[in-house]
């Protein structure tokens, strides 16, 4: 009896708790994560929008004068950067999506036991620094490098081809380092599938490939959605594989970001950049969640 | 689970809350944020970064230290190896005579990463860590000066420097009287190419614009070496240039880029292109492609002064503001200027000394020297006009552009674009 009654009692206990403090429970487990974004993310963005619209230099500082001009003048000056960026991004992410949605769809379904060893070999190449991964490139591609070379001495290509300094080898560099931001999503989404779904097509005379199609492909659409956010942002702002593979014309808007911020002190021009930077970017993932469908959106979110 | 709960929460007040309008508190936070945000655009401002000068008696309260920190440039100083340990002879000379242990760190790789990592320590009073550093000069020096995060010197400190040195390295344009810096060594900017696909002599800065070396150039990214041997390349001294001219240069450039000649812009990466032959001809630094042959055996790049003359270029001594021994890197700079110390640096890093007296102590080495190779080596160094330059080669070296605050932007507009595009 004594027993029953002191679980009512804790029963009760709990249930004025939560009617007292419930409904705010929410928030306080959203704390951290709240104040998190607003010291790191939301602060800095109002700073950088802020010293976007200053006057000034460097020596003397910068005052707050509403200078919209800086905007226009800035894009005006770095248009072909801009357009190049979001060109190579948009390249890079198509790349990556075809190389990774085979290694994913490979590993998810028929990797078996071995999946995570799998993994690790794709995560492997993070375990050595960007920089130096992004000059293992430059070996690779060297005018008589290993394999140019050896194309030359076979006469498959001219003497005079080369492919680092061109937007061959910077589209090159940018996949091969964010490819592994897109086989992971996919993997996930992939790996959730229920098999039974497409012994079902399979059950309902669809072919196989009408099940990859049909089937498979329009459930991991999510997992395509958070591979893009992953890759496009990321690449499109970039500034390490044009620096280190690229040529006489194929400068990022990262590198011209980083010119007028570090080199020129120009800190208004350059949170101008950034700033019309994120917002295209932004603009872009909103049409292009748009085109997907907007529910889905919300799923990819929650992966 | 029951099987008697019911498909609906049994509190009613979940149901109320899920039911109610709840934007009332959304909108009331998304107002007072864009109050906050239009209040704090508008507020916030960046402070300038010019600290105040330093007091003129600064001198007169620093106390001798037995410590110096120096930050310092790579392969930039006489090394041995001792037992295993690698050691700098003319840094434990120091040692020796004046009791300071010199902590030498290899840290400047460039100026752009260098003086962007001290600059916000300096402009929020912070010390850098550093007693003395080498700062090449140009916009960057100009800036720190500019900025007074680099201390006057005391001149009284520095005898060896008055008796010694040449007569180049006194009163720089770049600082007038010596008040800030005293010269490390200089070095200069001019063409570099392969022999080995290269196959006739370069003499003119006119040969990197050649179509016969299409796609096989190589440029310097920067705002610096790129401009003003344009500048020189065109028939102007930098120092007296024009804005028109400026543009003039910058168009040259653009064409060259736009024909194809340019393979790339490069910053310090340029040796190894240059050496593999996916550069053949391109601009270079003196220093560099003598360290290049000297440490690969087979490799026989070439350096030429372009007939139109070389841009020249010195690294200095000066002390950063917030230094903690000023007075033990004072003493410093007078100990590197004794002739026998410079020629100790000059044998191990081949760019020009501002000490001529050196050259009597190297060939001094030279006839001590028991190897034969290390006498030919010697003496070559001792007649090298690129680490004694000749009078003939003088006249043919011209000093950066120095440009006020003002002309920088203008001056970053017009050039940038070549190598950012």
């Amino acid at each position: 009896m004594s027993r029953v009654h002191a679980d009512d009692a804790s029963r009760l206990a709990a249930g004025g708790f939560r009617r007292r403090f419930g409904r705010l429970t929410g928030y306080w487990l959203a704390l951290p994560g709240g104040l998190w974004l607003a010291i790191f993310f939301v602060v800095p963005m109002i700073y950088l929008l802020s010293l976007s619209l200053m006057t000034g230099d460097f020596i003397h500082g910068f005052t707050q004068t509403f200078h919209f001009a800086t905007y226009g003048h800035t894009i005006s000056l770095y248009h072909d950067q801009f357009i190049r960026s979001i060109m190579y991004a948009v390249i890079v992410t198509v790349l990556t999506i075809v190389l990774a949605y085979p290694m994913a769809y490979w590993i998810a379904m028929r990797g078996g036991r071995n999946k995570s060893s799998y993994l690790l070999i794709i995560l492997l190449p993070f375990f050595v620094s960007f920089v130096i991964r992004t000059l293992q490139w430059q070996f690779i591609l060297a005018d008589n490098g290993f394999v140019l070379g050896t194309l030359k001495n076979l006469h498959l290509v001219g003497s005079g081809f080369h492919l680092l300094a061109t937007p061959v080898a910077v589209i090159c560099g940018l996949t091969y380092n964010y490819l592994p931001f897109m086989v992971l999503p996919l993997y996930v989404s992939i790996e959730r599938l229920d098999s039974r779904l497409m012994e079902a097509a399979n059950d309902l005379y669809a072919s196989k490939f009408q099940a990859l199609l049909r089937v498979v492909f329009p459930l991991t659409v999510p997992g395509i959605f958070a591979g893009v956010l992953m890759t496009f942002v990321p690449v499109a702002s970039d500034f390490v594989n044009a620096q280190l593979l690229g040529g006489a014309k194929t400068t990022m808007i990262g590198n011209v970001i980083y010119t007028l911020y570090l080199t020129n002190n120009d800190y208004a021009g350059a949170s101008a950049l950034s700033f019309t930077l994120m917002g295209v970017l932004l603009i872009g993932i909103f049409v292009y969640a748009r085109a997907l469908g907007t529910k889905d959106v919300m799923e990819a979110a929650a992966l | 689970m029951t099987p008697a709960d019911p498909p609906y929460p049994r509190d009613p007040s979940i149901l109320r809350g899920s039911m109610q309008r709840r934007y009332s508190r959304r909108d009331m936070l998304r107002a007072a944020g864009l109050l906050a945000g239009t209040g704090l655009l508008a507020g916030c401002g960046v402070a300038g970064a010019r600290a105040k000068a330093a007091p003129s008696d600064y001198w007169s309260h620093q106390k001798p230290t037995k410590y110096l920190d120096w930050a310092q440039w790579p392969l930039y100083i006489d090394t041995a190896t001792v037992k295993g340990k690698t050691v700098h002879p003319s840094l434990q000379e120091f040692t020796k005579e004046t009791g300071i242990q010199v902590n030498y760190q290899e840290v400047i790789q460039d100026m752009d990463s260098f003086v962007g990592s001290i600059r916000p320590v300096l402009a929020s009073h912070q010390s850098t860590g550093y007693d003395l550093m080498v700062l090449t000069n140009g916009i960057y020096l100009t800036q720190m000066t500019e900025l007074n995060y680099v201390i006057p010197l005391d001149h009284a400190m520095i005898p060896n420097f008055f008796r010694y040195a040449d007569a180049t390295a006194k009163n720089p344009t770049f600082d007038p009287g010596n008040k800030f810096t005293v010269p490390w060594q200089s070095g200069m900017t001019g063409i570099a190419y392969n022999p080995k696909y290269v196959k006739r002599p370069i003499t003119s800065f006119d040969d990197l614009f050649d179509p016969a070396f299409k796609g096989k150039v190589g440029m310097m990214a920067d705002n610096q070496d790129l401009p003003n041997l344009a500048l020189v390349g065109i028939g102007v001294d930098p120092a007296k240039s024009t804005e028109a001219d400026w543009r003039r240069a910058a168009k040259r450039l653009t064409q060259q880029r736009d024909e194809g000649l340019v393979r790339a812009y490069y910053q310090q990466d340029y040796i190894a292109p240059l050496s593999k032959g996916d550069l053949w001809i391109t601009m270079a630094w003196s220093g560099d492609i003598f360290q290049a042959n000297a440490s690969t055996p087979g490799l026989d790049l070439k350096f030429v002064v372009p007939e139109q003359g070389a841009v020249v270029w010195t690294d200095n001594l000066c002390i950063p503001l917030y230094s903690q021994n000023p007075v033990s890197a004072m003493k410093l700079m007078n100990f590197v200027y004794d002739p026998k110390i410079a020629a100790m640096i000059a044998e191990y890093v081949n760019y020009f000394t501002p000490v001529p007296g050196a050259k009597k102590y190297i060939l001094d080495d030279a006839k001590a020297a028991t190897a034969k190779a290390d006498r030919t080596s010697l003496e070559q160094i001792a007649d090298s006009p690129l680490v004694f330059p000749t009078k003939a080669m003088e006249s043919k070296l011209y000093r950066y552009a120095t440009l006020t605050p003002e002309e920088v932007p203008v001056w970053n507009l017009i050039f940038e674009p070549v190598y950012e595009s």
